[in-house]
C-alpha cells in the first residue's frame, strides 16, 4: 500500500467497492462519477480523499445556471468597458480582466489537486459535452490572450450527480462510475461509531432498528438517508435520551422520538400517525 | 476470453463502446484487481456500465459468464498433474491450513477426495445449482477459482461471497422505464420545449448592446429583452377513479413533473371516458364541474392534449348515449372523444395499463382507432414518442365523428 491508495479515513467509511473505485480512478487518471441517494456522502468523499492523500481540493458546484466556461475562465468585460471609459492604465492588458475558473486554478496546482465538480447535473443539458475536450486533454486555450492552459499535473477528478438530467454518451464513456448504495445495517454501525465514537451500545442498536424501521415504511416520498440518521443520533445525544425510550412496547405503536430529523415531508409524517394510529387500534 | 464477456454484455443490454473496454484492460494492466472475483467485478462494472438502471443486465451477463469461466477452470483442474497440484497448493496454503491437511489423512488422500468431489460436482453443476456448496467447512469447498491462481482450501469461502455480490441482483428495481421518477419524466417533457420571449423586457441582450454601442460611438447604450420562456401550452386531461387506483402515484408524478415544466399548463379531471362535464377539483367534482364544451370554445387548437387513462371500460361506455357508469350522458363517449381529436390537431393518449395488455382490452382498440393510433404507455419511452408526437406541427386527419 503506498501512499496514492484510498481506504477511507477516520471520518469516513468506504465500501471495498467504493475503495476500488476512487484507487481505478486515481491510477488511471479518469474522472470518477458518484451517483447515489441523497445523503450517501458523494460530496465528502471527494474532501476525504484530498485529506486522506494530502492533496488540495478545489470544489466546483454548479448552479442550473452554470456554463462550462464558467469553470475554465471569464473575461469581464463590462468593468474593462467602465475602466476604459474612466482611463484606467491597466486597460490595456486583456490579462486584468480575465478571471480564472476553478478548474483552471486546479489546473496551475503544484501537486496533484482534487478538482470535485458537484451535482453536475443541475446545469444546462450540454454542460457536461462543453467540457469533454477538457477533462481528456486537461488543457485549453483561453482564446483572448492566446495562450494554452495545461494541467501541471492531471487533477483526480470527482463528479457527483444527483440523476436530474441524463449524462449524454460521450462525457459518461469518458469517466468511470461508481453507484453508492445504501449502506446495509452492518456499514450503517460503523459509519455512526465513525461519527459517534462515544455512543452507548445499546442506544446505537435501538436507534438503527428504528431507522430501518422507518425506512421500510412502505409509501414514504422521501426515505431518511444516512446524514438524517446521523442527525437525528446528534439530537438524541443531545437530549439524552435512553435507549429504553426509543424501545417502546412495538416499534409499531409509536412515532420515533424526534422524528422531525428523520422525516422531512408534511405527508410521511402524516402517512406515519395514520400507521401508528391503525396499529394500536388493531392491537386492542 | 474478455472480449466474449465484452459482445456478450452488449448483446444483453449494456451500451457498453470500445474505449470503455479499453479502459477495463488498462485497469487490469496496471494491477488494480488483487485477483478476487470480486474486485474483477466492481472493477469490470465501474468501467463498463455508466447507468445505475444497467446494473442489473451487467449482474446477470456477469454471472452467466462467470458460470462459463468456471465449467472451462474445473476441467484443467480434472486433468492437472498432481505434483504441480501438490505445489501450487502447498504455495498457497497458511501453516494452520497445512495442518488441517495432514489431519484429514495427508496430500494423497486429499487430492483424492478433490477429484472425487470435482466428477461429483460436474454432475451437480449442470443440475443449475453449482453455487449451493458446502461453503467454508470442506477443505475443497466451491470456491475453488480465481482469475490467476489455484486457491484451493480457503476458509473464507471466499468465492462463494463474491457469487452473492452479482447473484444477488441488488439492483433489479433500477432497471428499465418501469420506475418513472419525477426527474425522468420532466427530461421526456422537457422535448416539447419551445422557446418564445414574451413578457417584459429584463435580460441583457449583449448583441443588441454591442450593436447600439457601436453605433453610439463607444458610448455604453444597453438594451434589454423578454426572458426565454417555454411557449407551449398544455391541456392534460386525466382519469380519476376506480380502474385508474393503482396508478394514482405515476399519474401524481407525470403531473407535479408537468407542472414545473409547463408555465401554459391547463389540467381537467374525468371519469373512464371524457364525456360532456369535466371538473377541477375531485372532492367536488360533482357540484362544480365545466361542461367540455366550454372547454372546447376556451383552449385554442394550438394547445396540446394529453390524456391519461387506462382506458379499460365495457366498450358500451365508450358506444352508448347512457353508457357512462356514473351518470347519465346524452351522447355518446365516441362522440365527445372525436369532438375533441377534431378540435384538438396534437393530442395524445397516455396509458398507464402495460402495452402487452391492450390488445385484451376492446376500449383500448377503440381509443386507439378514435385518437389516430396516437395512444402511448406511459413509460419512459411511450412518454418519450408521445412527446415526439405532439412536438409534430401537423396532427392527424381527426377520424369522422360517430
Amino acid at each position: 500500500m503506498n501512499d496514492t491508495r484510498f481506504s477511507g479515513s477516520d471520518r469516513y467509511v468506504a465500501t471495498p467497492d467504493l475503495m476500488m473505485a476512487v484507487n481505478a480512478a486515481v491510477t488511471l487518471a479518469r474522472p470518477l462519477l458518484i451517483k447515489g441517494e441523497p445523503g450517501t456522502g458523494k460530496t465528502q468523499l471527494a474532501e476525504e480523499i484530498a485529506r486522506s492523500l494530502g492533496r488540495p481540493l478545489f470544489e466546483w458546484h454548479v448552479k442550473s445556471t452554470s456554463k462550462a466556461q464558467h469553470g475554465l475562465y471569464e473575461y469581464d468585460a463590462v468593468s474593462r468597458l467602465r475602466d476604459s471609459q474612466l482611463g484606467e492604465s491597466k486597460v490595456h492588458d486583456i490579462r486584468n480582466y480575465i478571471v480564472k475558473g476553478r478548474l483552471w486554478e486546479a489546473f496551475e496546482s503544484d501537486v496533484q489537486p482534487v478538482l470535485l465538480i458537484d451535482e453536475i447535473d443541475k446545469a444546462d443539458i450540454e454542460f457536461p459535452n462543453d467540457l469533454l475536450r477538457e477533462l481528456d486533454r486537461m488543457e485549453f486555450w483561453v482564446h483572448e490572450t492566446r495562450e494554452l492552459v495545461k494541467a501541471r499535473h492531471r487533477p483526480i477528478i470527482l463528479i457527483t450527480s444527483n440523476n436530474e438530467k441524463e449524462l449524454p454518451d460521450a462525457f459518461l464513456r469518458r469517466c468511470f462510475f461508481h453507484y453508492i448504495r445504501f449502506p446495509d445495517a452492518d456499514t450503517m454501525e460503523k459509519i455512526v461509531r465513525v461519527h459517534f465514537p462515544a455512543l452507548k451500545k445499546e442506544l446505537l442498536a435501538e436507534a438503527l432498528a428504528r431507522f430501518f424501521d422507518v425506512r421500510e415504511t412502505p409509501g414514504l416520498k422521501k426515505k431518511p438517508s444516512t446524514s438524517e440518521l446521523l442527525d437525528w443520533i446528534k439530537l438524541l445525544v443531545a437530549e439524552d435520551i435512553p435507549p429504553e425510550a426509543l424501545r417502546g412496547d412495538d416499534p409499531k405503536k409509536a412515532i420515533p422520538i424526534l422524528y422531525g430529523a428523520l422525516l422531512k415531508n408534511e405527508q410521511d409524517v402524516h402517512l406515519f400517525e395514520q400507521l401508528v394510529f391503525l396499529n394500536r387500534r388493531a392491537g386492542r | 476470453m474478455l472480449v466474449r464477456f465484452f459482445t456478450d454484455l452488449r448483446a444483453g443490454g449494456v451500451p457498453a463502446t470500445i474505449p470503455e473496454f479499453l479502459s477495463l484492460l488498462d485497469a487490469l494492466d496496471s494491477r488494480l484487481v488483487d485477483s478476487s472475483p470480486e474486485e474483477f467485478y466492481w472493477l469490470a462494472r465501474l468501467s463498463l456500465v455508466k447507468d445505475e438502471r444497467h446494473f442489473d443486465r451487467f449482474d446477470r451477463v456477469f454471472a452467466e459468464f462467470f458460470r462459463g469461466a468456471e465449467k472451462v477452470f474445473e476441467k484443467i483442474v480434472a486433468e492437472l498433474p498432481a505434483d504441480w497440484l501438490q505445489a501450487v497448493t502447498q504455495r498457497l496454503l497458511t501453516e494452520e491450513e497445512k495442518k488441517r491437511v495432514e489431519s484429514l489423512g495427508g496430500w494423497d488422500e486429499l487430492l483424492k477426495t478433490l477429484r472425487e468431489r470435482l466428477d461429483e460436482q460436474q454432475g451437480r453443476h449442470e443440475g443449475g445449482n453449482k453455487w449451493i456448496g458446502t461453503g467454508g467447512t470442506s477443505p475443497f469447498g466451491n470456491e475453488g477459482y480465481n482469475p490467476e491462481g489455484v486457491r484451493i482450501g480457503s476458509p473464507r469461502g471466499r468465492h462463494r461471497r463474491a457469487v452473492k455480490v452479482w447473484d444477488a441482483r441488488d439492483y433489479q428495481n433500477l432497471d428499465d422505464g418501469r420506475e418513472l421518477g419525477t426527474r425522468n419524466l420532466k427530461m421526456a417533457l422537457r422535448r416539447l420545449r419551445r422557446f418564445a420571449r414574451d413578457g417584459a423586457p429584463e435580460e441583457l441582450d449583449l448583441d443588441g448592446t454591442i450593436d447600439a454601442t457601436a453605433r453610439n460611438a463607444g458610448l455604453l447604450d444597453l438594451k434589454l429583452v423578454p426572458e426565454r420562456r417555454n411557449a407551449v401550452k398544455l391541456l392534460l386531461l386525466l382519469d380519476v377513479g376506480g380502474s385508474m387506483d393503482p396508478h394514482v402515484r405515476l399519474c401524481e408524478e407525470l403531473f407535479s413533473a408537468a407542472r414545473a415544466e409547463f408555465r401554459h399548463l391547463e389540467y381537467f379531471y374525468f371519469h373512464n371516458f371524457p364525456y360532456e362535464r369535466m371538473w377541477k377539483d375531485n372532492r367536488r367534482r360533482f357540484s362544480v364541474t365545466t361542461p367540455t364544451w366550454q372547454l372546447l370554445r376556451t383552449f385554442n387548437p394550438d394547445y396540446r392534449v394529453v390524456f391519461v387513462g387506462d382506458a379499460s371500460m365495457s366498450p358500451y361506455e365508450i358506444e352508448q348515449p347512457g353508457g357512462s357508469v356514473e351518470h347519465w350522458n346524452e351522447e355518446s363517449g365516441r362522440v365527445w372523444m372525436s369532438r375533441l381529436v377534431a378540435h384538438f390537431p396534437r393530442l395524445v393518449w397516455l396509458n398507464p395499463e402495460p402495452e402487452e395488455r391492450w390488445q385484451w382490452t376492446p376500449s383500448v382498440q377503440i381509443t386507439r382507432e378514435l385518437t389516430g393510433n396516437r395512444i402511448f404507455p406511459l413509460t419512459l419511452r411511450g412518454l418519450d414518442e408521445a412527446m415526439r408526437e405532439l412536438k409534430r406541427s401537423g396532427g392527424h386527419p381527426a377520424p369522422p365523428a360517430g
